[in-house]
Order: C-alpha cells, then sequence, then structure tokens
C-alpha cells in the first residue's frame, strides 16, 4: 500500500522530456533522478516528496528505449505511475526494474495535481483521498507478478538461472 | 484463427504451433543489441546476474555511436565502459568508430539480420529490420541484459494493424512520406502495442531503403514492430549482404487485423511533421511560410545512400541559403565512402552543407548540431518532441531528404519543385 500527493501531467509525455539526451552520459540513479521531468516539469525535483505519485493521460512513456527515464522517475520517489496508457517499451521497462504502474483511464480523470492517492496493489485498488472516491484497477499477469516480487527481471532472471 | 507475419515468427522461434494475441510466449533470439547509452546501464544489470559470459558471443551487436566519436569525458568513459566489457565478452560484433555506423543502418548493411530472425535491442528503432521481414523490436537496458545472458526475451504476443499498399508514388514522394502520412493517420499512438504489417502490389514499388525508413518509423506510431512482407528485393538485398539462413513467413489468409487501411501511395504528397509530435502533420502544400536556422540529413531513418542522392540530385549546382546551418550525416562509413566515390559529398560540400561523420549526434540533441533558444529546424530524422535537438523552446519540422535538401536552399520549407 503506498500514499502520496499526485503530480499530473497530458498526453503523450515522451521520455526526452522525462530526463533528456544531454543527461544520459550517467548511469548513476541519483543524478539521473535530479535531472527528472527536466524538459516538462522544471520545479518538479524541488516539489516531489518520496512517496508521491505520478500521473498522466495516454501514451506515457512514448518516444526513446531510455531506461533512464523510469530510472529517473523510480529514483525521484516516484512510487507508482498511474496512465490512460503507456507506450510499450516503457511498460517493459518499469516491469523490468520493478517500479509499480497501472493503466487506469478514469482515475486520471478525476485527479488533479496535488490530490492524495493511495494505491493498494494487493487488492487492486486505487483511492482519491481528496475526492473521497475509489476504483478498481486492473492487476499485473502471474508471470509479471513473479517478476515484480522477484524485485525486477534480473532477480527473476537469477532465480531461473539457479 | 489464422496468424500475422509478426506472429507466425514468434510462434516458430518460442517453438509453438500457434499464438495468439495477449498470449505472453519466452523466445530464442537471433541477435541482442545495444548503444553507448544503454549498454552501459544494460552492462550493470548483466553483472547483477552474476554470470561471466555470454550466451553466445556472434549474436550480440554493440555499437558506440550515439555520443561518438566521443562528445566528452563522461560519454568517452561510457564508451570505454562498453569497449572492455565487449572485449571481455568476446563479443564479436562490436564496431569501433571507424568501423561503426548508425546501428539500425549499419546491421542490416553487415548482414547480421535476415527474414525470419527475432530481435531485440535497446534502441527504440530496432524496428526497422522489419523491412527485411524479421521481427525486430526495441526494449530497455534490462532486457539487453537477459537477453545477453539467457538468449531469451519475453512478450506479449500483439495483435495487428494491415497496411495494404497499391499504386505508384508521384515524384519527390519517399518512403518517409509515407510514413509520416501513416503517423498522420493514426496518430502517436495508434498502433500502441500492435505490428504494423505492410503488404499489397505497392510494396514493390519501394526500395529496400525506403522499407528500412517506413519500418524505423514504426515506434513513432506506438508499435511494437513494422513489418514488410518479403519479395525479390528483400531477397536479393539479403544475399548481397548476408551469408546467413533466412525463412519466410507469410501472414495466413484468415490472420486476424484490428483495423486494415488501403494505402494509394499515388494519393501521397510530400509530407512535414509540424513540432512537438510525428503525428502533426501537414502535406507540403499546406505548410505555409516557416523559415529554418538549420537543415539534418541523415539518421537512422533518412541517412542512407538514396537519401543523399535524392538531397544531391536537389543541391546540385545550388548554394545553401546564407545563414542556414545544413548539415548531412551519412549512416554508415561504406555509404559515406559510396557517397564520396559517387560524388555526392562535392555536391555537398560545394552548396555550403558540411558533412559529418555517422553519428546519431544530432537527432537526439547530443552533438554535431544542437539548436539555441528559439531556433526552427527541418530535419529527416524521425522525433520532433519538445526539446529533442536542443533548447526546450527550439523546434524541428520532420520531412524527407528531398524536401530538407529544397529547404536548404530557400531557407524556408519548401517543396522540391519549388527549387527545380
Amino acid at each position: 500500500m503506498i500514499k502520496g500527493k499526485a503530480h499530473k501531467y497530458g498526453d503523450n509525455v515522451d521520455t526526452d522530456v522525462i530526463i533528456p539526451a544531454r543527461y544520459l552520459t550517467t548511469t548513476d540513479w541519483d543524478e539521473l533522478a535530479s535531472y527528472c521531468m527536466a524538459d516538462l516539469d522544471r520545479g518538479f525535483v524541488d516539489k516531489v516528496e518520496a512517496g508521491d505519485i505520478m500521473v498522466a493521460g495516454k501514451n506515457f512513456g512514448c518516444g526513446s528505449s531510455r531506461e533512464h527515464a523510469p530510472i529517473a522517475i523510480k529514483a525521484s520517489g516516484i512510487s507508482c505511475v498511474i496512465a490512460k496508457s503507456f507506450a510499450r517499451i516503457f511498460y517493459r521497462n518499469s516491469i523490468n526494474i520493478g517500479l509499480p504502474i497501472i493503466e487506469c483511464g478514469e482515475v486520471v480523470e478525476d485527479i488533479d495535481d496535488g490530490d492524495i492517492v493511495s494505491v493498494d496493489f494487493e487488492e487492486g485498488i486505487i483511492t482519491n483521498h481528496t475526492k473521497g472516491r475509489t476504483y478498481k484497477g486492473v492487476g499485473f499477469p502471474p508471470f509479471m507478478q513473479d517478476i515484480m516480487n522477484s524485485d525486477g527481471l534480473i532477480g527473476y532472471i537469477k532465480g531461473t538461472l539457479k | 484463427m489464422g496468424m500475422t507475419m509478426t506472429q507466425k515468427i514468434l510462434a516458430h522461434r518460442a517453438g509453438l504451433g500457434s499464438v495468439e494475441p495477449g498470449e505472453l510466449i519466452m523466445t530464442e533470439l537471433d541477435l541482442v543489441l545495444g548503444n553507448d547509452i544503454t549498454t552501459p546501464v544494460a552492462i550493470e544489470e548483466f553483472e547483477k546476474i552474476g554470470i561471466d559470459r555470454v550466451f553466445d558471443t556472434q549474436k550480440i551487436a554493440i555499437v558506440p555511436d550515439h555520443f561518438t566519436p566521443n562528445k566528452d569525458i563522461k560519454s568517452a568513459e561510457q564508451c570505454r565502459l562498453i569497449r572492455e566489457f565487449a572485449r571481455g565478452m568476446y563479443i564479436e560484433n562490436y564496431f569501433e568508430v571507424g568501423e561503426m555506423g548508425i546501428e539500425h543502418a549499419l546491421i542490416p548493411e553487415k548482414g547480421l539480420v535476415v527474414a525470419g530472425d527475432v530481435v531485440i535491442g535497446a534502441d527504440s528503432h530496432t524496428c526497422t529490420y522489419g523491412a527485411l521481414g524479421a521481427f525486430a523490436t526495441g526494449v530497455g537496458s534490462t532486457d539487453m541484459a537477459a537477453g545477453m545472458a539467457t538468449g531469451k526475451a519475453w512478450f506479449k504476443v500483439p495483435g495487428a494493424i494491415k497496411f495494404v499498399l497499391k499504386g505508384k508514388k508521384q515524384k519527390w514522394v519517399s518512403g518517409k512520406d509515407i510514413i509520416l502520412h501513416i503517423i498522420g493517420m493514426i496518430g502517436v499512438d495508434g498502433a500502441l502495442y500492435k505490428s504494423m504489417e505492410y503488404t499489397g502490389e505497392g510494396v514493390s514499388e519501394l526500395s529496400m531503403d525506403e522499407r528500412f525508413t517506413i519500418a524505423n518509423m514504426a515506434i513513432e506510431a506506438g508499435a511494437k514492430n513494422g513489418i514488410f512482407e518479403v519479395d525479390d528485393k528483400t531477397i536479393s538485398y539479403m544475399k548481397q549482404h548476408s551469408t546467413k539462413g533466412y525463412e519466410i513467413f507469410k501472414a495466413d489468409d484468415d490472420a486476424y487485423y484490428s483495423e486494415i487501411y488501403e494505402i494509394d501511395l499515388g494519393e501521397i504528397r510530400p509530407t512535414v511533421a509540424f513540432p512537438h509530435l510525428p503525428e502533426n502533420t501537414r502535406t507540403i502544400d499546406e505548410v505555409g511560410e516557416i523559415f529554418i536556422d538549420q537543415v539534418v540529413i541523415g539518421s537512422c531513418t533518412n541517412g542512407r545512400l538514396e537519401d543523399l542522392r535524392v538531397a544531391a540530385s536537389i543541391l546540385k549546382g545550388n548554394k545553401v541559403k546564407k545563414g542556414v546551418r545544413t548539415i548531412i550525416f551519412p549512416a554508415t562509413q561504406k555509404i559515406y565512402l559510396d557517397a564520396l566515390r559517387e560524388g555526392l559529398i562535392e555536391i555537398f560540400i560545394e552548396a555550403g552543407a558540411v558533412v559529418s561523420t555517422p553519428t546519431c549526434g544530432p537527432c537526439l540533441g547530443g552533438h554535431m548540431g544542437i539548436l539555441a533558444k528559439g531556433e526552427r529546424a527541418i530535419s529527416t530524422t524521425n522525433r520532433n518532441f519538445v526539446g529533442r535537438m536542443g533548447h526546450k523552446d527550439s523546434e524541428v519540422y520532420l520531412a524527407s531528404p528531398a524536401v530538407a535538401a529544397a529547404s536548404a536552399i530557400t531557407g524556408k520549407i519548401s517543396s522540391p519543385e519549388e527549387v527545380l
């Protein structure tokens, strides 16, 4: 169960604005986090707090395959991304690094920037505490749950290679 | 129910008789690819697995092409890391500066992909190889690490959209205009999670270079992959470049497509995508007066020999507009050399353009052509997102090499018909 403040963005948030290419000369998670959302919301890194939730419209994470994008988001303290839909490479990358993501259009419509939102992954329940509404999301298929439970794909592979 | 081309390849490499959209499968990999930005992250993940060798030293390709020749000390360190990893793991297909090119032009040229292959690459434009009738898709660094370790990857079997091409292209219309037209039609998430399958008599109208361009930008419609039906041109390309055995997969007659589009190539006009999404397309006739500061011709989308030939045919005997920086970058060393021998490089330099070594640099705002605040470029690359080529308040317009070359002469977005 996670709970935090929502940071809301629009449709087609691409990986170039999440982490511009000029910052891709490092693999350091904290350094990447310090540039998170640099070309879309320069104030993001100053206002985000550990546990906060990112909320966005359709096709979140489109564009480049850079895993630096979900890494920057996760390392900035964001505990979950809720969007109407995700670009497929971003979706894969998030699962693989263990960043929880949820597709749920209805919730996104109702959340405003700054709302307090909680997510119960086991039950698949999303609650908007500011508006007093709850929603039922769709859980991951068992295979992806295994990856998430292994702390990402590498943990899962280690398990299978044993 | 029948299967699409993509579903057939995935079923074959997963060792299954048939697959259905939405099914989660594990397939064997014929090639795992990475570049100088994504491979360093993959190496960190690979080392966490705790094994000391890759699954196959011949089936991994690493191409330092994004920030190379090294643009600064940090990128030099990243390249050193991947160079040492490639050496330590005896990876045969590591391409150093001098033999490297932009990965998605280089890999087919080197014959590393053929029809029927399953390829993952830690670069979103890996979908380019669908032009050869292969299943190729972009993934992240962790998938690359897992692929290097196990030779396998998991996939959710995609549904598909079919594009039936017919008719003949107008003069100055190329593969770039066709794919921009399609993205304008279906949107940047129009093919989300799906395959874009190209078939119909119009396919034979398209050169291999044009097919690479069209498959390359499948990701710009959100697709998992783009794939062309294999024909004589594909077979002749593969025979010329590769000694690998290939396998041709055709879609079943009763394969299911969520949408089928008939596209009359004769109706497509030169097309330009306005900032800041590739779906914001207009035909050249609707562009209006857009002045530009920079022209970029090249990239994994449009840096092949035919692209350079078209640009040269327009620039020949002309001068680029004073004050318009025109940067041309052939995608591989071979393309560069071929262009040199054909006299294209001389035409570019005499026209007032600069010619760069192969690099992804300008396309992603890395180096070799960064835009300042308020500047505008027309580019044959693939993305026009906010800040893609530099300052977040700069603008990128996507177009074909023909339109880009014509625009270099006039200093504003122009049709080749205006200058010739």
